[in-house]
Order: structure tokens, then C-alpha cells, then sequence
């Protein structure tokens, strides 16, 4: 059954969208072409795609340690193409798609000499 | 390089979240063979075509990325010089005896600028592609899945790919094949070089971060075989990052795409031959989008940011 997953603060306003319990948040923002939270891996890996769900419950696989630790987990930053909904839910993005080379381009060349 | 240096890329050791997950993706998705485990609780995995044991080892860990990546080289002298000139080059080396991994010899391990650990090793069993040295058939019929052919080549993400490289031409005998400059139209942002006549065998990335994986790929023969590994990824519900498309750095057609753990692999066909006497070809920053994706011309957000 699906539940509605809504995403603040994304531009002026938020992100709403159906999600069944069989499908990632992730997946489910994706698969209709809703936009929102960033989209990497897909896998726990990469942590782009970080969130803090602020209320409802969900199901959880295994994370990168790396991306997010016990606290995060305990305090419900968790990755969205990790948690499968249980009820509707209401979340917030914390992950960003660093363009690394970019952003910090000058840092890169100093380190470099 | 008439290849008796450094040979090939051999081994790529990566970490995964869930071990039983990872060697039914390796084994039953990609199509690698489990050649072995280990009382470390590795998984050991080759390619059909290889004949060396192990390609791929797999270990469960709370993070995904790469523990380190091997190339075998000519012989047990090669390994000793070769170890001797990274010494006097000013490499810490260390060595791993033999049989500390399934079916290896002694390895040379060494740390590189971009953080990651190389190894060279020169021996590793002999285990055949599953056809005799006399009179073999041209394939094994019944393989599982993707079926690459090899483990080709990693592009790995650091910060200072200059010493890198210098270190891969100079001490390692690799050569510089194609690059891609910053927008200061001088400093690379991307290198790629070989030990072979292969268009790449190891490539890196300018990155803040040390140490990252963005990707390890495996070989296969045509085109076609790719647009099948494209039609079984998403059968198998795989996270595709891109493709299939085709690159413009190397001409490789390709497919990216993400292991359960979110390590990035890459299923490929083709590119260009590579000989010493050709210069490298450079890519500038305003082209970098064609150099990378050669059809949409622009990269995708997650190539210079999704690594592990
Ligand atoms: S998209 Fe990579 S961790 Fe979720
Ligand atoms: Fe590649």
C-alpha cells in the first residue's frame, strides 16, 4: 500500500509523492519524476541522499558507517535509498551532491602544488 | 614497454555491507566465478576467461570502497627490482607473503599520493578458463549472468594525481594516454594510463577526498554484450548510474552502475590500442562532458561526486 511521502523545504515549498512499502523513498521520488533529495548509488553507499526523517516509520537495510553513524541512525538521518516507509512520513534533506572538483577546485590545485 | 614489466591489472580487493548479498550480486548478476574463500572471510571471484585464480575479493565491512588494487607483473626478478626501484624512489613497501591471499604469491604493497594501496605480485595459480591448453573449444557455455570476459581497470579518486602519476611513469613504466585539463587549461583533472597496449589499465580523478573507488570495471566483447548487461541490470533491479553510452576518452562503450553495497562497477566493450610512440590525447575543461559521456556531451552530477 502506498504512503505519502512529503519532502520540506525543496525550493519554496515541498515535495509530495506516493510511495508503496515496496520501494525505496529513493526509488520511489525517482520512479515518477519527482525531484527532491539527490540521487547517487542508489545503495547505502555514497550518502548523497541523506535525510532526517522528522515523522512516521519506516524499514531500514544496512548503511555505509561512513555516511551514517549510530547517533544518525538513533536520531532518524538516515539514507532514503535505505528506508522503506511504514507509514506516511515527513522529511527533510541533509545530503548534498558535491560537485567535489568544482567547489573546491582551488583547494584541489593548492594541494597538488 | 614490451610488456615484461608490470603485465596487467590483477586483483581488486573492495569492501561490501553485507557479504551473502555481495556474492550473490558478483556471482549470479555480473557472472564472476567464486573461486574461494578465506578464514579472513574474503570471497575470492574470476572473470570466466581469466586463468588466474582470483580477480576479485570481496570482504564484508561497515563501509563500502577499496582495500586495494594489484597488478601482476612478469616475474619473481621483476618483482624484486621493481620493489628495489620504488625503495630508492623514496616508496614505503611492504611485503605480504604468499598464500596470504588464496592462490598468491608474495606481494609488494605501497601506498600511493591519492592514498590508495597498490600491490604487485608475480604469481598466482594457474587455474584455466574451464577449456584444456590443447585443442580448446572458443567459450564455456552455461555461464551465469553478465559474463565479462576480465577485470579491466579501476579509476580511483585522490587528491594528488600528479605525484601519482609520476610515480606509475616513472618507476612503474605506465604511460600517459589521455587526460583531461581543469579549467586553468594546465592542471589535470583526470589521467589515464596503461602498462600494455590498452587504452587504459588504472585511471585517477582529482578529488579533495584520498582513497575513493569510483569505479572497477569488467571487459566484454561487443557491443551488443552490453546492451544484454543493460537489459540484465534492471531484470536484476541494479542501480544503473549511466548508459549504455559511450565514452570519449578511450572510445569505450560502457555502462555504470552500482553493486549493493554502492560500490560503482563498470561492464565495457572496445577502445582503442595504445603503442608508445602515440602521444596523449587531451581533453580540455569545456569538453569534459563529451570526454566523459560522448552521446549527452554533459556529465552527470553523480560522476565527480558519488564515489566510495
Ligand atoms: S544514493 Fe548513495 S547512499 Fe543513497
Ligand atoms: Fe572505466
Amino acid at each position: 500500500m502506498p504512503y505519502r511521502i512529503t519532502i520540506e523545504e525543496v525550493g519554496a515549498g515541498s515535495v509530495n509523492f506516493n510511495c508503496s512499502d515496496q520501494q525505496t523513498v529513493l526509488r520511489g521520488m525517482e520512479a515518477l519524476g519527482n525531484r527532491g533529495i539527490p540521487v547517487g548509488c542508489r545503495q547505502g553507499g555514497c550518502g548523497v541522499c541523506k535525510v532526517e526523517v522528522l515523522e512516521g516509520t519506516y524499514r531500514k537495510r544496512v548503511m555505509s558507517r561512513e555516511q551514517v553513524s549510530e547517533d544518525d541512525e538513533n536520531a532518524h538521518r538516515v539514507l532514503a535509498c535505505c528506508i522503506w516507509p511504514t507509514s506516511d512520513l515527513r522529511l527533510r534533506v541533509i545530503g548534498k551532491m558535491v560537485d567535489a572538483v568544482r567547489k573546491t577546485g582551488t583547494a584541489a590545485i593548492t594541494v597538488a602544488g | 614497454m614490451s610488456m615484461t614489466g608490470v603485465l596487467r591489472p590483477g586483483h581488486a580487493a573492495i569492501r561490501v555491507l553485507d557479504l551473502e548479498q555481495g556474492v550473490n550480486f558478483y556471482k549470479n548478476v555480473l557472472g564472476l566465478l567464486e573461486t574461494g574463500r578465506d578464514n579472513q572471510g574474503r570471497v575470492y571471484f574470476k572473470a570466466w576467461d581469466e586463468r588466474d585464480h582470483n580477480s576479485l575479493v570481496i570482504r564484508q565491512a561497515d563501509r563500502p570502497g577499496i582495500d586495494f588494487f594489484a597488478f601482476k607483473v612478469q616475474s619473481k626478478a621483476v618483482l624484486e627490482k621493481l620493489d628495489a626501484d620504488l625503495k630508492a624512489y623514496g616508496v614505503t613497501t611492504e611485503r605480504i607473503p604468499a598464500g596470504e591471499m588464496l592462490h598468491t604469491g608474495e606481494r609488494v604493497r605501497f601506498k600511493i599520493p591519492t592514498g590508495h594501496l597498490i600491490e604487485l605480485y608475480a604469481e598466482k595459480t594457474d587455474v584455466g578458463n574451464g577449456m584444456p591448453y590443447v585443442n580448446p573449444e572458443t567459450w564455456v557455455p552455461d555461464l551465469k549472468g553478465i559474463a565479462p570476459v576480465r577485470m579491466d581497470h579501476c579509476l580511483l579518486y585522490g587528491g594528488d594525481i600528479d605525484a601519482t602519476r609520476k610515480l606509475f611513469e616513472e618507476v612503474l613504466g605506465f604511460s600517459l594516454v589521455e587526460r583531461i585539463l581543469m579549467e586553468d587549461g594546465k592542471t589535470d583533472l583526470a589521467i589515464w594510463l596503461t602498462c600494455s597496449i590498452k587504452a587504459h589499465d588504472i585511471a585517477f580523478v582529482r578529488h579533495p577526498e584520498d582513497g575513493k573507488l569510483h569505479h572497477v570495471s569488467f571487459l566484454l566483447e561487443s557491443w551488443e554484450q552490453v546492451l544484454k548487461a543493460a537489459d540484465l541490470m534492471s531484470m536484476n533491479r541494479v542501480s544503473i548510474d549511466m548508459g549504455p553510452t559511450r565514452h570519449g576518452v578511450t572510445r569505450g562503450t560502457t555502462i555504470y552502475a552500482f553493486d549493493p553495497s554502492g560500490n560503482r562497477f563498470e561492464t565495457f566493450c572496445g577502445g582503442y590500442q595504445w603503442y608508445p610512440d602515440m602521444q596523449p590525447i587531451t581533453w580540455t575543461f569545456d569538453n569534459v562532458g563529451a570526454g566523459v559521456f560522448y552521446h549527452d556531451r554533459k556529465l552527470n552530477p553523480a560522476f565527480l561526486a558519488v564515489v566510495t
